[in-house]
């Protein structure tokens, strides 16, 4: 079993004609029902719901205090490498982007972690781009090993692997994997994934089945805002959602919304979406699912960051380089984007205890795992 | 429609055997209540009596027979019970019941799951009744339960539902039907699960000792239809909408 037979079930140009002929009248039920099921989720994401933004933000902040508190964790990415052998359209380590390449070694990911340990954090996030030559499941195990004892949780955001490789990295402290589908539309997902492993859209649609049937503590979901009509592909990621929870219903998970950002020969997105629109479909998602976790990432600008913490978001990075060696090693390598907000993480501690919140620095601990 | 395993039912209430003053007036209560799958306890039937009292007032073409293991107080005997009535009774479908406790009948979470594994793996259609436990809900869907049948309260108590809470987690949470099961001592209480979305009820007590049971049968049988009515029309939500005093969303047209 796997989510791609629910998958096939939903025709895009249906669910998207769905979305955008959802009425005031449905995003008022939407509102005000006590149980909200995928369609009320459709009526939230739709253009008649634009017109609901103040009380959708009052539900979605009253939800969230409910479940989170009034808590934002915090979480720095540490890139590990940019070598990959995809070519994607819209990322600055695609294969065809002439850049000079490099994977941290151990004595240069240990440099990077006194870094990042001295801004504060416990929580960090592993990304690579995918080069299975290189970047392998004994290169993760490796990394693991050195990083682990440093920190309370790791994530990792890298290539999507088999079940079997899950199951050999849990056990040495990985706590979640994000993974992002990129888009649900599977014409397009092919256009921008032309070569490389990765051009594989159903391998990676079922990798979040392989990471629950691994046993996985939390798993991340997403697609690239920019690249197909996003309510149609968070409708999409909505049902993943949906599905997963019930299926692996011992995994917590988070989600995030990153839009398409300017990068080294980049592509412009196709689809912008305003700053009104990711507030919509922020408060949409809390909505919809009280429970799950909401990421923004520096991506976004310093004025939308320092109000999204009140609206449904739960943890922010802060600090970010998206370059491996970016903290210590290399600082001037090649961003896999550039990044809006660059305060520093104590900046935004305190931007976030002026809004009334605190930061957690660590919610889990290492003894767990 | 609900579907169960492979079998379509067009009631969404199921009903129990005991506790009739007669088997001619409980036929009389099933056939008024409209259920389509009818729970007999293994430990009530002559299984080597084709003319079985119970069983002869059971055979109209719409009732499905279920089985359960009442008296059961393991998972060892449960199995062995099943396989008695399948072969009995024809059917592979079986209400798992595993209570040690013979003062308020409370189920065995640790056995019944132990059971459901092994009749999962012998090919039973199992739908075991089990407290209302979340957790245990997941894990028995995992195991191959084909639906769960939490408790609303005590087996026989009539108290309605005292663990909405958790009926309400479960519901939201299942892959397969929820049945609510025991404790069910009105119409109401039957509207109020299929209201929180359960995809059926199991009632037998408050059909069986009421002042006419027939027409109680009746009543249920209007009540699960009402409830089942309502949650699909979608209640509205309790809560209020807080005024405005300073918009959240301001911000967003300053840019």
């Amino acid at each position: 079993m796997s989510f791609r037979a629910q998958f096939e079930l939903h025709d895009w140009n249906e669910v998207k004609q769905s979305i955008y002929s959802k009425t005031s009248a449905d995003v008022e039920t939407a509102l005000h029902v006590s149980k909200r099921t995928l369609e009320d989720f459709k009526a939230l994401i739709s253009p008649a719901a634009s017109r609901y933004l103040e009380p959708m933000a009052r539900l979605s902040r009253e939800l969230t205090q409910k479940r989170f508190g009034k808590t934002i964790q915090m979480y720095i990415p540490l890139y590990l490498s940019n070598e990959c052998t995809n070519i994607c359209t819209y990322c600055g380590f695609s294969l065809d982007n002439k850049v000079r390449r490099r994977t941290l070694n151990a004595d240069e990911i240990l440099k990077e972690v006194e870094v990042i340990k001295s801004l504060g954090y416990e929580h960090v996030l592993l990304v690579t781009g995918e080069a299975n030559q290189t970047v392998h499941v004994d290169y993760f195990k490796k990394a693991l090993d050195l990083i682990r004892p440093h920190f309370a949780q790791v994530s990792m955001e890298v290539q999507p692997l088999n079940q079997d490789e899950y199951e050999q990295l849990i056990p040495l402290g990985l706590h979640s994997v994000l993974i992002y589908q990129e888009t649900y539309h599977q014409e397009d997902y092919r256009k921008h994934h032309p070569k490389g492993k990765k051009s594989n859209f159903n391998y990676r649609l079922e990798t979040p089945d392989r990471l629950g049937r691994a046993g996985i503590y939390k798993m991340g979901l997403g697609v690239l805002i920019g690249l197909e009509d996003w309510r149609t592909d968070s409708f999409f990621t909505a049902l993943h959602l949906n599905y997963l929870e019930r299926t692996y219903w011992q995994t917590r998970y988070s989600l995030s919304f990153p839009r398409l950002r300017p990068f080294s020969g980049g592509l412009e997105p196709k689809v912008e979406m305003t700053d009104k629109e990711l507030v919509q479909l922020i408060c949409a998602y809390r909505i919809m699912n009280e429970e799950v976790e909401i990421s923004l990432s520096t991506r976004e600008s310093e004025k939308f960051r320092n109000h999204c913490i009140q609206l449904g978001v739960t943890s922010i990075s802060a600090g970010s380089k998206t370059n491996p060696g970016g903290y210590a090693v290399e600082p001037d390598s090649l961003e896999q984007f550039e990044i809006s907000d660059e305060r520093s993480p104590a900046q935004i501690a305190e931007m976030i205890r002026m809004g009334g919140y605190e930061p957690v620095w660590k919610d889990w601990d290492n003894v767990f795992v | 429609m609900l579907k169960i395993a492979d079998k379509e039912f067009q009631s969404r209430l199921f009903t129990g055997t005991g506790k009739f003053s007669s088997s001619d007036l409980m036929e009389e209560a099933l056939l008024a209540s409209g259920s389509e799958l009818v729970t007999v306890a293994l430990r009530r039937v002559d299984m080597n009596n084709t003319q079985d009292d119970i069983l002869t007032h059971l055979k109209h073409a719409h009732i499905h027979l279920l089985p359960n293991t009442s008296g059961v107080r393991n998972a060892k005997e449960a199995v062995f019970a099943a396989q008695l009535a399948r072969e009995a009774l024809e059917t592979n479908w079986l209400k798992l019941e595993i209570h040690p406790d013979p003062k308020y009948l409370m189920p065995d979470p640790i056995e019944t799951l132990k059971a459901t594994e092994e009749l999962a793996k012998l090919g039973f259609v199992i739908l075991p009744y089990i407290h209302a436990d979340p957790v245990l809900c997941k894990r028995l869907e995992n195991a191959g339960a084909s639906a769960v049948m939490p408790l609303g309260s005590p087996i026989g108590s009539n108290k309605g539902l005292k663990t909405i809470d958790f009926l309400e987690i479960i519901i939201e949470q299942s892959n397969v039907p929820v049945v609510v099961d025991a404790g069910i001592g009105s119409p109401s209480d039957a509207a109020l699960a299929m209201e929180i979305g359960a995809d059926a009820v199991l009632v037998n007590t408050a059909i069986a000792v009421a002042g006419d049971p027939v027409a109680m049968a009746a009543a249920f049988k209007l009540a699960v239809q009402a409830g089942r009515m309502a949650f699909e029309a979608r209640l509205g939500n309790k809560g209020n909408f807080a005024a405005a005093t300073s918009p959240l969303t301001a911000f967003l047209d300053e840019f």
